[in-house]
């Protein structure tokens, strides 16, 4: 294997990429798949399309694969004596704000810490318990003149948390959700190049999922696959988080199961996984599973869906840890499963 | 014990690259309450060929002494304290976790989301926080409290730390144009202070340099090295709190500052653990207008520097505090102006060069 998945991951965390500005992201995973795919356009909202083809008779089946790459942040709203008000791009809990250090996109990049104001400026009812977004600053270090010459309202606050090796082969960083799926879409299309395989194989890294799942409304609409695979990554277990809806970290994938995904789908990826001995938790999602799933089944007249989910530690905070080979199992399940999709693969997922 | 002291530098001490990059080494070194190893291994490479004697005390202070050549001296003790605030593990829960406390003063909402450094290996490890998605409105309505909390070195943690490992944030310093940015600059500016004072000692004292231990927990290193010293006067230098941001309601002014950056150097008249000696208030402020160099007062207000201590040693010494304006103080990420510091730096220098018996008649 040439891929240095490890590198790959690291070269993502510390690349910036906020919904409906993904650029800087979009480039990294652009040279990482190049070298592994046919083709590779760039959506009109800048989900990066890459074409695998198939060794099928034409026209051939399509699998799409949807990995959304856009990282949750900040926006500056106001500007006060050099501080810097901001709003939230996605869902980000203020709670663990204070003292962050982001990066400021002006019209230059600027380092910068989120601050939270002493007590006394701040609401009486604030007190010392969790200050609200509104009133928390972002300190760039620089004298109010200059700050008014680099920075206006409007511009993008990423988390600058650099990514962080930890033990036991896992990974700490902002933005791991979903830059670990990217990933894995990446291991997966490795696997493929020494496999054949009859279909056609669409990978996308989505643009805007933190905000609506945009991107997953429009790339499916223009790829228009037989059925998708949506990679994100799900909740794992660790301090305060224990219930049903987490699931071990670094002890196997998890596989949904609920509204979004199409139950003959769920239980032909789930063969293969058995098959393989990849270990996987089956995860229970009985509304919404809050990922691309959910706007890809009702793109055009509905495409069949499947989840696979890396597990993570503290979702939206700059310090989510994952286990690189849970990246590794979702990104060999799919390629196996991509591998030994028959032609006529369709017509074999019934309704019982 | 050194009798070959290099001889000191007789220009006024700066603020140039070389004390950039020692302030570097100086914060992004671990030195929490109580183990200050990392940082007293840097003081002690630093002064050793500028002193007349070295040592380390009882309780870890680094006790260095400079002796001036005139024949009129005044003994003057500085203090910097070497600790900072940080955490110890208290609990290995297996598969990575550990529970842990704070030692110091530190706002729990400063905890979440971080990424640290544990023990002398400089482990990393992150206190991560409960995935937004999970909590209900009631739960983000309130801090999570230290014990919901742990540091989280990976699944196979438990080999790399030990319940009693202390830890810290893991921020790098870095320049911010004007600023620096850095855990822990409050207190390594003074001891990088004290460090430059000990090169550029002038000959018309007895610079009595105490680099003191858990000042973040109780003043105790300042006690005993004061006690030891017995020195005729005393000065504390420091970090404070600069509270300079914009109130949340634009009418309201914000008069409860504290210090504010851009303004120079915080001479203290009054805190929560000490009156400060007139006579020294006054000798600061004329030295800061003789010598042209921007001063502020800090704000009258609790808190408290190693003066507490250090004025009500023996039968009493004689003490004020003077330190350098710093924002977000104990938390992951402090703030400071390069100019704050530089004219810290040369207030006391000038102030020291000054110095006559005839301060305390």
């Amino acid at each position: 294997m040439t891929l240095d998945l490890l590198s790959h991951l690291k070269q993502m965390l510390s690349a910036p990429g906020l919904s409906a500005y993904e650029d800087p992201i979009r480039e990294i995973v652009a040279e990482a798949w190049r070298p592994l795919t046919d083709e590779l356009s760039v959506s009109r909202l800048g989900s990066l399309h890459a074409l695998k083809r198939g060794d099928g008779a034409e026209p051939r089946p399509k699998v799409l694969l949807s990995a959304h790459m856009d990282a949750i942040g900040l926006m500056v709203t106001a500007i006060t004596d050099g501080f810097l008000h901001v709003t939230q791009v996605g869902g980000v809990d203020a709670r663990i704000l204070p003292g962050q250090l982001v990066t400021v996109h002006g019209r230059k990049d600027l380092p910068g810490t989120v601050v939270m104001p002493p007590e006394f400026l701040l609401p009486s009812e604030v007190e010392k318990g969790p200050v609200p977004l509104q009133y928390l600053l972002v300190d760039i270090g620089l004298h109010p003149t200059e700050v008014e010459e680099l920075v206006r309202v409007g511009d993008v606050v990423s988390f600058a948390q650099p990514p962080l090796e930890l033990t036991g082969g896992t990974v700490a960083g902002h933005t791991l959700d979903n830059r670990a799926s990217v990933a894995a879409v990446t291991f997966c299309l490795e696997v493929l190049q020494r496999r054949k395989h009859a279909w056609d194989v669409w990978a996308v890294a989505s643009v805007q999922e933190e905000i609506g799942l945009t991107g997953a409304f429009t790339s499916p609409f223009a790829i228009q696959p037989d059925f998708a695979i949506a990679l994100d990554v799900t909740f794992a277990k660790g301090p305060g988080s224990t219930d049903w809806r987490t699931v071990p970290l670094g002890k196997g994938i998890a596989l949904a199961w609920g509204p979004n995904i199409h139950p003959a789908l769920f239980n032909a990826l789930t063969k293969i996984a058995d098959e393989l001995d990849i270990p996987y938790s089956r995860e229970a999602t009985p509304g919404m599973t809050g990922t691309d799933t959910a706007a890809i089944q009702m793109v055009k007249a509905g495409i069949p869906c499947v989840l696979v989910s890396t597990p993570l530690r503290y979702m939206h905070t700059p310090v989510e840890v994952v286990a690189v080979k849970d990246i590794q199992r979702a990104g060999r399940l799919i390629a196996e499963f991509i591998s030994a999709l028959p032609v006529d693969f369709m017509q074999t997922l019934e309704w019982k | 014990m050194s009798s070959q002291k290099q001889p000191s530098i007789t220009t006024p001490p700066e603020v140039g690259s070389a004390q950039v990059e020692l302030l570097t080494r100086l914060c992004n070194a671990m030195a929490v309450s109580g183990d200050e190893q990392e940082v007293r291994q840097i003081v002690l490479e630093e002064i050793q060929p500028y002193c007349d004697q070295v040592e380390v005390d009882g309780l870890g202070n680094v006790l260095a002494t400079r002796l001036g050549s005139q024949a009129q001296k005044v003994r003057v003790m500085i203090a910097a304290h070497m600790d900072e605030v940080g955490f110890m593990l208290t609990n290995d829960e297996g598969e990575g976790l550990f529970s842990f406390e704070t030692v110091g003063g530190i706002d729990p909402r400063q905890l979440v989301g971080k990424a640290v450094i544990v023990g002398r290996e400089h482990t990393p490890a992150v206190i991560g926080a409960k995935p937004i998605h999970l909590t209900t409105p009631e739960e983000r309505k309130r801090v999570p409290k230290v014990e919901e909390l742990r540091i989280d070195f990976g699944l196979e943690g438990s080999s790399k730390a030990k319940v009693g490992d202390r830890a810290t944030f893991a921020t790098q310093l870095e320049v911010l144009g004007p600023s620096i940015r850095a855990k822990a600059l409050d207190n390594r500016l003074g001891v990088i202070n004290l460090i430059e004072l000990l090169r550029h000692a002038p000959d018309n004292i007895d610079l009595l340099a105490a680099f003191t231990v858990q000042e973040e927990v109780g003043l105790r290193g300042a006690r005993v090295a004061a006690y030891r010293f017995d020195p005729q006067i005393g000065m504390a230098i420091d970090a404070t709190p600069a509270h300079d941001l914009p109130a949340y309601d634009a009418d309201v002014e914000n008069t409860r500052y504290n210090t504010k950056l851009d303004h120079g150097p915080a001479i203290y008249l009054m805190d929560g653990a000490t009156i400060s000696d007139r006579r020294l208030a006054e000798w600061l402020i004329q030295t800061a207008e003789a010598e042209n160099i921007p001063w502020q007062i800090r704000q009258p207000n609790p808190g408290g520097t190693d003066a507490g201590a250090i004025h009500r040693t023996r039968a009493g010494v004689p003490s004020i505090s003077v330190s350098v304006p710093v924002r977000y103080a104990h938390s992951a990420a402090s703030l400071i102006r390069q100019e704050d510091w530089a004219h810290t730096l040369k207030l006391v220098y000038h102030a020291l060069t000054r110095l006559t018996p005839e301060i305390l008649s």
